[in-house]
């Protein structure tokens, strides 16, 4: 449903004229190509006019003459002013590529809404047209028109326009394919709207900004391909152009070089003003979108998207927004089965801090200062709503932040090592073989081109130095493990031939793989069926049991606390708030935010007995 | 797998039927009075006659175009009508040469595309805006104008190069090397700038994948998973693109050869062109037809190779 919302604001709508032009004007080489490109139309219009001669007069005198004051460009090698032939070549190569662009533009924008709207035989026609347009190099097809009709600009530039019909007919059938789906383009269909009015109206509007962009593009390139023509003399040796200017020139590179200098000049300046104004375009259609997308993501992150938690939160969270930062940890006191696993510390964070280098060179903080002990083989629940910074956090244990994310301030030690200062080297140390990730979304997390095994079989190679054989053996025998009924067929197999449930277990058996002491878990289960979250929890259990590790559970659920964790902390907008024996938060939370959290338990998830048979049923393992 | 190739290899071949009807008939409909042009204003009607009726051209059309599609399903694509020559022979002469130039350029253009691309979108900063600048310029200018300024400053001003001029291969390496190389860079920079834009555009995508985090997660090097899994996923859409600059190439070259004077199919055309040439024109257009779908079927498997889930299809 929010796509269907979001589409029509994150593709400028009707204003997109002037805030595009606003836009592009704002950026140096948007105006400066635009101004470029504006001067280059003036000359186009009035260049036969302010020619200082007729730009056919030849001279015998003047043959390839130097630069003087009579002839400021001096003249060709037929004697004719090159100032002159500049100026009226501009509006011959200006006209020539508006023809194939207008051309171009006609059909290929027609043809698109057509074949995408309506679909039909329509549909199959173009598309095979497309195909057979694009079995020909461009050139060819000029080059046979030519042998048919002989040489002029016209014929060549209007044919040249409906080979470049494709490139705005894919671009049109796409956005129109997709729209035509979209949820508000059926509601404008129920609501009696004809459909001439929702192809303006709805579709137009979404494809007019890359069509402009687009056409910046064919303008260059029909500059390019029409010079090209009259450079290799196949144009119409009457008329001036920019390409047989150069070619003349060309003719006589060893006497006058200085010739090929003023056309290349205005091919070229021309085609790259048309180049960078597209970019420039493109960049601020893009930057727009961008913005927005970055500007909800912040305000989701700053106030806390309420995703798992129920509405019934809202209230408490904004009273707790005042005095957050300041309030200390809620800390409960070891019970029974906490205090079994008291001894070391396999893993320490002190006040971590993490943020994001933003583009104007501030830093967005998202996680300030958060204090974790984990215990050597104990399971330790690390919940939160999201946007809490409880994966923010994980990540940085993993040195494995998304881009433009850093440690700001604090210290991870792990066994002694200090990760937050560790290089990338000291990391694939520790990485795989100390420390193992489970992901939370089984399928983005496999590599879809490789096969699971050889996904398997590449870390066992590279971080415990297995052979090939042993490496098979040892992942074929913990796909068993993880309960994959045809382990064979699995390690075969590529990502998109198994469920999710499945792979979620591949990943399992990934991060154990190795043997590591601490397995960081993101929300493990959050993507996958109920019945198969049931499942991969005791899978995980009994793993986590049988191996002796430490187990960074992080997740919003607190069913999932109940079922697996010996300790958990409670994360609120990138700060813990409370932590302690799970049993002592189930019984006795303190803080709001926690009670809140808790009272969330029966709104989602599978539905789960009682809070205290949870509990009994926890403490008796 | 195989099913595949074999209705790919029918779709070109119906395709190809395709085209060579079409440019048959636009070709020899509109041509007008062939055999008067052949000859010239002056000659009598008589001989005219007697040409066209020697060329054939007196026949209906679809006659005419089944016994050019017969005798060119043999390889026979008739002959010169101004120099008398088989067209066969002239085309097979010359494709080597356009061949070498294209492919040399492709195989260039690959190379560097990955390497600039994956700087580009690994290291960022000023590596990134240099190749974005590179990119920008490249894309903009025409081929023709670049070739136009190395054969100024690299043969004419400082020599280096032969400024035009052909050495095949089997005669020397070395002087084939040098024959070439001025219109392979000349023809790749145009290419190398899209390809490297696009390989830098799907390294930063497969970059951000969930799988490169899991994958480092397991204690592989960055560069392992960049090299082994990313440039892998980023692989697709980068040939999509050099597949679609490949026929951009052929375009190229038909002006770059003409600009190095090499003996190559672009010359072929250009004389025929001029001259109104039908048979060497249509044998042209026959040819790069074939060289197109036969290279869009190879990047199809490529892409297949690349990408499992497009295997089964």
């Amino acid at each position: 449903m929010t796509t269907a919302v979001d589409l029509p604001t994150n593709i400028p709508t009707p204003p997109v004229k002037t805030s595009l032009m606003r836009r592009i004007v704002r950026r140096p080489i948007g105006v400066v190509s635009l101004g470029i490109l504006i001067v280059v139309g003036i000359i186009a219009v009035i260049g036969p006019y302010i020619a200082p001669y007729d730009p056919n007069k030849a001279s015998l005198q003047l043959v390839l003459a130097p630069p003087s004051a009579a002839h400021p460009l001096g003249a060709d090698s037929a004697g004719r002013d090159v100032l002159s032939r500049l100026l009226v070549a501009t509006q011959v190569s200006v006209v020539a590529a508006l023809l194939a662009l207008v051309t171009a533009l006609l059909i290929g924008v027609i043809s698109g809404l057509i074949a995408g709207y309506f679909k039909g035989w329509f549909d199959s026609v173009s598309a095979w047209f497309t195909s057979l347009v694009m079995a020909l190099p461009g050139i060819v097809v000029l080059l046979a028109v030519r042998a048919v009709v002989g040489p002029s600009v016209w014929i060549a530039m209007f044919t040249f326009g409906i080979l470049l019909a494709p490139a705005y007919y894919r671009l049109v059938y796409a956005a129109v394919t997709a729209v035509r789906s979209e949820l508000y383009v059926d509601a404008a269909k129920v609501s009696g709207l004809g459909d001439g009015r929702i192809i303006s109206r709805h579709i137009l509007s979404v494809v007019r900004a890359p069509i402009i962009i687009q056409s910046a593009i064919i303008a260059g390139i029909a500059i390019a391909i029409q010079s090209g023509l009259e450079f290799l003399g196949l144009g119409d040796t009457s008329v001036p152009t920019w390409g047989g200017m150069l070619s003349d020139g060309f003719a006589n590179i060893y006497k006058e070089p200085l010739l090929m200098l003023w056309p290349a000049l205005a091919i070229g300046i021309t085609s790259i003003a048309l180049t960078l104004l597209a970019n420039v375009m493109r960049d601020a259609l893009e930057r727009t979108v961008l913005v927005r997308r970055r500007r909800r993501r912040a305000v989701a992150t700053a106030t806390g998207s309420i995703a798992a938690v129920t509405t019934s939160i809202g209230a408490v969270t904004g009273s707790l927004d005042v005095d957050a930062a300041s309030a200390p940890v809620i800390r409960h006191d070891d019970d029974v089965r906490a205090a079994a696993r008291a001894g070391d510390t396999i893993l320490q964070v002190r006040d971590l801090h993490v943020g994001y280098g933003q583009d104007d060179g501030s830093t967005l903080e998202v996680v300030h200062g958060v204090s974790l002990d984990i215990r050597k083989g104990e399971v330790h629940g690390l919940i939160g709503e999201s946007g809490s910074g409880k994966t923010q956090t994980a990540f940085a244990v993993l040195g494995l932040l998304p881009r433009g994310g850093h440690i700001t301030g604090g210290s991870i030690d792990f066994e002694g090592v200090r990760l937050d200062q560790a290089s990338e080297k000291d990391y694939t140390a520790i990485r795989g073989r100390r420390i193992g990730y489970i992901p939370q979304e089984p399928m983005s997390n496999l590599d879809p081109s490789f096969t699971i095994g050889s996904q398997l079989v590449e870390p066992l190679r590279k971080s415990l130095g297995l052979s090939k054989k042993d490496a098979t053996d040892k992942a074929l025998s913990l796909l068993e493990r993880v309960g994959i009924p045809n382990p064979k067929r699995t390690f075969a197999a590529y990502p998109h031939e198994v469920s999710g449930g499945m792979a979620q277990r591949v990943l399992i058996a990934g991060a154990v793989s190795t043997d590591p002491d601490l397995i960081i878990a993101d929300e493990p289960t959050t993507a996958l069926d109920v019945t198969v979250q049931a499942e991969v929890l005791d899978l995980l259990r009994d793993l986590q049991a049988e191996r002796h590790m430490a187990l960074l559970l992080v997740t919003h659920n607190f069913g999932v606390v109940a079922d697996l964790c010996d300790r958990v902390s409670v994360m609120q907008q990138g700060l813990i708030v409370e932590t302690g024996p799970v049993r002592a938060i189930f019984g006795h939370a303190e803080h709001p935010y926690t009670r809140s959290l808790l009272g969330a338990i029966l709104d989602e998830g599978p539905a789960r007995p009682p809070l205290g048979t949870l509990l009994t049923k926890g403490g008796a393992r | 797998m195989l099913p595949f190739v074999l209705r790919r290899i029918a779709s070109g071949i119906v395709m190809l039927f395709v085209i060579s009807f079409v440019a048959y008939t636009l070709l020899y409909l509109s041509g007008g009075d062939i055999a008067r042009r052949i000859l010239g204003q002056n000659a009598s009607q008589d001989v005219v006659a007697q040409k066209a009726a020697e060329l054939g051209l007196d026949r209906p059309l679809l006659t005419q175009y089944f016994d050019w599609l017969t005798s060119a399903l043999t390889g026979d694509f008739g002959r010169s009508w101004f120099t008398g020559q088989l067209v066969s022979a002239s085309l097979s002469s010359r494709l080597a040469v356009t061949l070498s130039l294209v492919i040399g350029t492709t195989i260039v253009a690959a190379i560097v595309s990955v390497v600039l691309g994956v700087l580009a979108a690994r290291r960022g900063g000023w590596i990134d805006a240099v190749v974005q600048f590179v990119a920008v310029i490249g894309f903009a200018i025409p081929g023709f104008l670049i070739a136009l300024v190395l054969v100024l400053v690299f043969a004419i001003n400082l020599g280096w190069f032969k400024a035009t001029g052909y050495t095949p291969f089997a005669t020397s390496p070395s002087g084939w090397v040098a024959s070439v190389t001025l219109p392979i860079i000349a023809l790749a920079i145009g290419a190398i700038a899209s390809v490297a834009q696009q390989v830098r555009g799907s390294v930063l995508d497969a970059l951000s994948r969930d799988y490169v985090r899991t994958l480092r997660s397991r204690g592989l090097s960055t560069n392992r998973v960049v090299y082994k899994h990313v440039l892998r996923n980023a692989g697709g859409p980068a040939l999509a693109v050099l597949a679609v600059q490949f026929v951009g190439l052929l375009s190229g070259a038909v002006i770059v050869e003409q600009i190095f004077a090499l003996p190559g199919m672009g010359q072929l055309s250009v004389q025929a062109t001029s001259s109104g040439d039908i048979p060497v024109v249509m044998g042209v257009v026959i040819i790069f037809a074939i060289i197109v779908i036969v290279v869009n079927l190879l990047i199809d498997l490529a892409q297949a190779a690349l990408n499992p889930k497009v295997r089964l299809s």
